[in-house]
């Protein structure tokens, strides 16, 4: 790893000056993914903005039907909240088969939104639930934030605070894990929302994270895995590489939404 | 260089170093504590793991000043005066290990999974548990029997106690 300066970041605020004023800096959330590209040098941020102490920054919060997730909350807390359990199962689910249980502990909703791996499973629950990602300076909706690999709608030094959403009426996530990373090869999230019905495709993209309209039109209709057995997915557009070319993914697509949506009941 | 301050296994320590040391290194370098290992250096097979205020971490992913001023258990906090923690035991009588390498941070994950679910641990749960944890000898199955039998144990000795 490269030499880099360390800044523990008491407040919103503090972060924010300390990153305008550390123009090769970084945030710095739980580092999962962050300290081992650092380790890699394929990252060598000049300071490092550590954001985990801030406390408004962490919980989940649920008022009726509005649920707040800090965005530095870990994927454990996510997984283990009993308040979320009773509203949206699905993305306590999601949280919970992130990484390993270390990973869990350390890894945060907003590091990986910010991330935008194109295989991270957050990706897929925010914009499949509709939700909206909230900054130090505004608010985004998920369908406007995620904008390609690693790309986000985040400005220079704007950072992620929360993330929030409706609890939907029904909602489930399905993956395909990578044997070894235990990222999505493909996983796919599904919500019926008053909104209307959304799917979100996650680890196929080769843009990254994408709505399936086609699958969301036919649950639409009827919300049932039966509904989407004659819709084919089409490659182009979808990932090629050493674990499954695009043709693989396409198939894994319909199964994990299949999958997804008899998951929600 | 920066100076770290950290709680480890119930003793205040500290140390100057470097920001871009990672807490393994800290661990074991400044600190001596060996019994923590480096296995893969790639957050994958759990050689690292030690808890920092209570949960279990991969250390080798981690910058010792991000942990600076938190609560830090390895290895060698687990036994008492002399005697194994159930836990260790557990390893010790169901042969849950060979060469060895990977057996504190599959220890130390043990230990969290029954800190967490302790008493409602099922095989299934053990190796969703492991997920994070590489161990090249054992094939795993020892592992999983020494851990739910520490954990029969352990959900006994709280039954006792109650």
């Amino acid at each position: 790893m490269y030499a880099t300066s360390y800044h523990r970041a008491s407040s919103v605020e503090d972060a924010v000056k300390l990153k305008s004023a550390h123009d090769e800096g970084k945030y710095l959330s739980g580092g999962m993914t962050l300290i081992s590209t650092m380790k890699q040098r394929l990252a060598a941020p000049s300071d490092l903005i550590d954001l985990r102490h801030i406390p408004s920054l962490r919980g989940v919060r649920i008022e009726g039907r509005k649920v707040t997730i800090g965005a530095a909350t870990p994927h454990a807390d996510v997984a283990a909240s009993r308040e979320l359990a009773a509203i949206c199962p699905a993305l306590c689910q999601l949280a919970g088969h992130i990484g390993d249980p270390h990973v869990r502990h350390m890894g945060t909703i907003g590091g990986s939104i910010a991330n935008n791996d194109p295989a991270a499973d957050y990706p897929a629950g925010v914009l499949g639930l509709g939700a909206t990602v909230v900054t130090d300076r505004r608010s985004i909706s998920a369908d406007d934030f995620f904008t390609g690999l690693f790309e986000t709608a985040l400005a220079e030094g704007e950072m992620v605070t929360a993330v929030t959403f409706e609890a939907p009426e029904k909602a489930g996530y399905a993956k395909f894990n990578n044997p070894a990373s235990r990222f999505a090869m493909t996983g796919v999230f599904v919500a019926k929302t008053a909104g209307g019905v959304r799917v979100a495709v996650t680890g196929a993209g080769s843009s990254g994270v994408f709505r399936h309209s086609g699958f969301e039109q036919a649950l639409a209709g009827n919300w049932s895995a039966d509904a989407l057995s004659n819709i084919t997915v089409d490659s182009s557009g979808l990932m090629s590489d050493l674990h499954a070319n695009a043709e693989y993914r396409a198939n894994l697509v319909k199964v994990m939404a299949r999958r997804a949506v008899a998951s929600a009941g | 260089m920066t100076k770290v301050t950290l709680t480890v296994n119930g003793r205040a320590m500290s140390g100057e170093c470097e920001d871009r040391t990672l807490l393994v290194n800290f661990i074991r370098e400044k600190l001596g504590l060996t019994g923590t290992h480096v296995g893969c250096d790639t957050t994958q097979c759990g050689a690292c793991v030690v808890h920092m205020d209570g949960r279990s971490v991969k250390s080798c992913s981690i910058l010792a000043v991000q942990a600076s001023g938190s609560t830090i258990t390895t290895i060698e906090g687990l036994a008492g005066q002399g005697e194994l923690h159930p836990v260790q035991a557990a390893f010790k009588e169901h042969h849950g290990l060979q060469c060895g390498f990977c057996t504190p941070g599959m220890v130390m994950t043990a230990v969290d999974m029954i800190n967490r679910e302790g008493g409602s641990l099922t095989e299934e749960k053990v190796r969703a548990g492991l997920e994070g944890n590489i161990c090249r000898c054992t094939g795993y199955h020892n592992i999983v029997k020494a851990i739910l039998a520490a954990d029969a144990e352990m959900a006994g000795g709280r039954q006792a106690a109650e």
